[in-house]
């Protein structure tokens, strides 16, 4: 909305204003096109996760630290990338036991493999301000291919913030401790805050 | 044969005997090597083991109960005296008593901690948390309250156990027969009666 306040201020033409306001494909891809660019993820995104148990309820939990940078390419969104790293020692979900368990050989491994990483093979705009992203997931030195929705939450002229969905077979990483008691898949919610570098 | 007698026991109460015995016994193996075990997901799977075979022991020993009820009891042989009867008698109501305390105790753990991980009784059914206030000093309370009312009954099973041989092997006489086979007593009291001839 901020977008289309701004483009109301400078086509004076109420007419033209009211034309936009009715096409909102165009007032977006005037957006898009000022968000082409490169970003560095900031510390204060929100990396969160949710594990469902048998029975109701689950565990959930943040990765306070994280790193990456994406491309956007507003002409071709197919052109844009992403790659992001997160430390699994940051894993947090309020219970400490759980922590130690998640950090041990039993899941992270964290000493052994102290990285995450994901890097995008594929992006591909599904809607206005949504797009799938495929890539190859590398956790405990395993890769797989994983994917994640993406949803246009904010920006402005140097900042841009994405909701990042998705779900990841932790089966495929050798992390499958737990099953069936918890689900072998895990909820991703992500609040992604990219600052142009 | 199915039944008791009040000469013998029944095949039924026979089974359930030897089966929670084993399981039971079992258990107190299981439980005390669990906590020892260092390998976080083997202590994870021990773990679930033990919930599922405690729970196990509670629904049989439920059932044995009413079985015990419906039957009657074979009386005290004769040439016992009041003091081992009234032993054998305590005995048998400590651990009778142990079958239901102990996995209760059990559920009382898994019920408070504040991990709240559910029991799914061997992948088949979710058994629910008992309503109890969850806490780390509670589940600490019942930890070491289920272990020890555990070693307890251990050491009365153990009891039970030597009197058992004790009976069989200096007494000769047909305690531990008639709790092997629903004819046992039978063929024992001929072969005695024949050697006495």
């Amino acid at each position: 909305m901020k977008t289309m306040n701004g483009l109301h201020s400078t086509l004076i033409p109420a007419g033209i204003a009211a034309l936009l306001a009715l096409s909102p494909m165009t007032t977006r891809a005037d957006t898009l096109s000022e968000v082409t660019g490169r970003y560095n993820i900031q510390p204060s995104s929100r990396v969160g996760f949710t594990v469902s148990q048998v029975g109701g309820g689950g565990i959930t939990g943040n990765f306070k630290k994280f790193s990456g940078v994406f491309s956007l390419n507003s002409s071709d969104i197919s052109r844009s990338t992403i790659s992001f790293t997160l430390y699994p020692d940051s894993v947090t979900t309020g219970q400490a036991r759980v922590e130690s368990f998640l950090r041990s050989d039993a899941v992270f491994d964290s000493a052994n493999f102290p990285t995450i990483t994901f890097k995008s093979t594929q992006i591909t705009q599904t809607s206005p301000d949504t797009a799938e992203v495929a890539g190859i997931l590398t956790a405990r030195g395993k890769s797989s291919p994983a994917s994640f929705q993406a949803n246009l939450a904010d920006h402005g002229k140097n900042s841009i913030t994405f909701r990042v969905q998705g779900k990841v077979m932790r089966s495929r990483y050798g992390m499958d401790v737990g099953t069936p008691i918890y689900s072998n898949v895990v909820q991703f919610d992500m609040m992604i805050l990219g600052q142009r570098s | 044969m199915l039944r008791n007698s009040r000469e013998s026991f029944g095949l039924v109460s026979i089974l359930f005997h030897w089966i929670i015995a084993l399981i039971f016994l079992g258990q107190i193996v299981l439980g005390y090597s669990m906590v020892r075990v260092s390998d976080f997901a083997l202590q994870f799977s021990l773990y679930q083991w033990h919930k599922s075979f405690g729970f196990l022991v509670l629904g049989l020993s439920l059932l044995r109960l009413l079985w015990k009820l419906a039957n009657p009891r074979p009386h005290d042989l004769q040439h016992m005296s009041s003091l081992e009867r009234g032993a054998s008698h305590v005995a048998h109501f400590i651990l009778y008593l142990s079958l239901f305390v102990v996995p209760l105790t059990g559920w009382a753990i898994a019920s408070t901690s504040p991990l709240q991980i559910p029991t799914f009784m061997f992948d088949l059914v979710v058994i629910p948390q008992l309503p109890m206030t969850i806490s780390d000093t509670a589940e600490a309370f019942w930890a070491s309250s289920h272990a020890w009312l555990a070693y307890l009954s251990a050491i009365v099973a153990t009891g039970h156990i030597l009197a058992a041989f004790h009976h069989h092997f200096w007494k000769r006489d047909t305690i531990l027969v008639r709790m092997l086979s629903p004819r046992g007593q039978d063929r024992k009291e001929q072969q005695l009666t024949g050697s006495k001839s």
